[in-house]
């Protein structure tokens, strides 16, 4: 079997005499959509914020594309190609939509230094934060701000802020918190589309949701991984059953 | 497709007129009853607003210690003419850079704060520079300070220009002044500039998407400390002198109810409109009353509490609300055809 893209191994957090994560072991293979189960309070976020270098873990290691990523900054971490949304928003609020994206483009990033030129000129760096915002259902909202857009439309564009690094590995944390359910039926139809493009890894509460979009999904209970597998084979989980997670599938 | 970027462009209309208006102050200034002093005061002010504004408005930055190193600029071209004989040029190179130097330590030890911590600090230092200014007696004089600071000639085109006179020494620094206008003016659009204002809006998902805060945060704190210590260089050519008080809490307060009265925290031209209200209100207030900071506070405290977006919001609030009635009307017109 090939190396998967990303690997975790081992993880343990704590925060004070809490323990967070006990041993947490994930894998994500590349091309793959991966789902993150589990009741409130499970651990899933501390577990993201582990893996994508927020928080760095107490023991255990952490590979990407073969590399040992482990207690790396965001920054660090972000440059490698993964990428990540936020489950409370995290925008450039005062901005408009596509300076959001604009932002956040590797090719911006690399010119960071640049004092004199000005962005505003670039034209091709504003058409490809355009092309990413017509990626994620914003097209004719560039020049919104971001202010001014609905909660579903700053939902589609937190995917678009982690999706304009061109990552090779997407984090999205909780994406249909607080969406409806026409606003999750579109968020399910932007990520079955962007799936084939990138690996994703979903922490989700939504079951019916995760299920019908995952490969593969992991539980994750009192901070330990308890279950893992496709949808398939997890729904007949009797873990799962009993703990009625699956019911909504 | 339609084109999405909006060029900025390097010299604008706004521009031309701060640099006219002030360019024609020889002009009409005395005949208004007032000094050309001044205006190379107001002028001076406005350059250390706008690097102050660099950090406040575009990174979000809090310094309140920023008089610490328009002091160090001031006592650095002082120091450079009196103990090696240094000309125009580089007594203000040697007060930009010395200044950037002391601002590239601070900056060191309080880039990875922000907020309340991040001011904290900068006071905190403030108060490190000013306290050595008045005690390191051999050096910067103590409380007397640096006296008798020349203004030396400007070597320009096989000439010697005499900077001695109030007015050519205005049109020398409004050179400068120009200068570092369309400078700030590029920089704040430049991706630099741009990764700055997200960095303000929201500092972690700035790390996230994988810019480098503290680098830009230490790197405008640099920045904005060189133009104060070439505003303080200036300044101390202006008063032939550097004193501690120009370091002191009040100077560094001074320049932030600047930036915050004249808008600088949504507008590029607040720290200019700023300088220009606080430095009038000190010379016009101040000639009939003595307690003249008394009421220039109280307006900023109905500032900051009913208008926190100073002048410069104002006045783009009211151009926004001109043109909604504009569009109102356009819309309405035809309305009104069609029902005729």
């Amino acid at each position: 079997m090939a190396k998967p893209l990303f690997e975790a191994t081992q993880l343990h957090k704590r925060f004070g005499d809490q323990v967070v994560l006990e041993s947490i072991s994930l894998s994500f293979e590349e091309g793959q959509l991966a789902g993150i189960m589990g009741p409130n309070g499970a651990g899933k976020t501390t577990c993201f914020n582990v893996l994508t270098g927020r928080y760095k873990p107490d023991r255990g290691r952490v590979t990407f594309a073969g590399e040992d990523i482990t207690g790396q900054s965001p920054r660090q971490i972000a440059r490698k190609g993964l990428s990540r949304s936020f489950q409370i928003m995290n925008l450039f609020n005062d901005d408009d939509a596509i300076d959001n994206v604009v932002i956040a483009l590797p090719s911006v990033r690399a010119r960071g230094w640049s004092m004199w030129r000005d962005l505003g000129r670039d034209a091709s760096a504003y058409d490809e934060a355009a092309a990413v915002l017509a990626r994620v259902g914003l097209a004719g909202k560039e020049r919104t701000s971001c202010k001014r857009l609905s909660y579903g439309e700053r939902r589609a564009l937190e995917i678009g802020v982690a999706l304009a690094a061109r990552p090779r590995l997407l984090f999205l944390d909780e994406p249909t918190a607080g969406l409806g359910a026409e606003g999750t039926a579109r968020l399910f139809d932007l990520i079955n589309e962007i799936k084939r493009q990138v690996t994703i890894v979903i922490i989700e509460h939504d079951m019916r949701f995760l299920f019908r979009l995952a490969d593969r999904i992991s539980v994750i209970h009192w901070g330990q991984v308890i279950a893992e597998g496709s949808p398939d084979a997890l729904r007949s989980n009797p873990w799962v059953q009993r703990s009625n997670l699956g019911a909504a599938a | 497709m339609t084109a999405h970027h909006r060029p900025a462009a390097l010299v604008t209309a706004p521009m031309l007129l701060t640099v006219a208006l002030l360019a024609s102050t020889p002009l009409w200034l005395k005949g208004a009853g007032l000094y050309q002093y001044l205006a190379l005061e107001i002028m001076i002010w406005m350059l250390f607003a706008l690097g102050h504004n660099l950090l406040l408005g575009y990174g979000g930055l809090p310094s309140f210690g920023h008089g610490a190193y328009f002091g160090v600029g001031a006592y650095a071209l002082g120091l450079l003419q009196q103990r090696a004989d240094a000309g125009l040029w580089l007594g203000l190179l040697g007060a930009a850079s010395a200044a950037a130097l002391v601002g590239a330590l601070v900056a060191a030890f309080i880039s990875h704060r922000r907020g309340i911590y991040y001011a904290l600090l900068t006071i905190a230092f403030g108060q490190v520079f000013w306290f050595i200014a008045i005690k390191w007696h051999s050096v910067t004089g103590g409380e007397d300070g640096l006296l008798q600071i020349k203004r030396p000639a400007l070597a320009l085109l096989g000439r010697q220009w005499s900077l001695a006179s109030n007015e050519s020494f205005f049109y020398f620094a409004l050179a400068l002044f120009a200068v570092v206008l369309v400078v700030l003016w590029r920089l704040v659009h430049s991706p630099f500039g741009r990764v700055l204002r997200a960095i303000k809006q929201n500092e972690m998902r700035a790390a996230f998407v994988g810019h480098n805060v503290w680098l830009y945060k230490w790197s405008a704190f640099v920045i904005s400390a060189g133009i104060a210590g070439l505003a303080g260089g200036l300044f101390a050519m202006a008063q032939q002198s550097a004193y501690p008080n120009v370091m002191s809490l009040h100077n560094s307060g001074f320049v932030v109810m600047m930036v915050l009265i004249g808008g600088g925290l949504v507008s590029f031209w607040g720290p200019v409109i700023g300088a220009l209200i606080f430095i009038l209100a000190r010379d016009l207030l101040g000639a009939y009353t003595e307690t003249w900071l008394l009421w220039y506070g109280l307006v900023f405290i109905a500032m900051v509490l009913y208008q926190p977006d100073g002048v410069a919001g104002a006045w783009q609030s009211l151009r926004a609300r001109l043109a909604r009635k504009r569009a109102a009307v356009t819309n309405a017109a035809p309305a009104a055809l069609a029902r005729s």
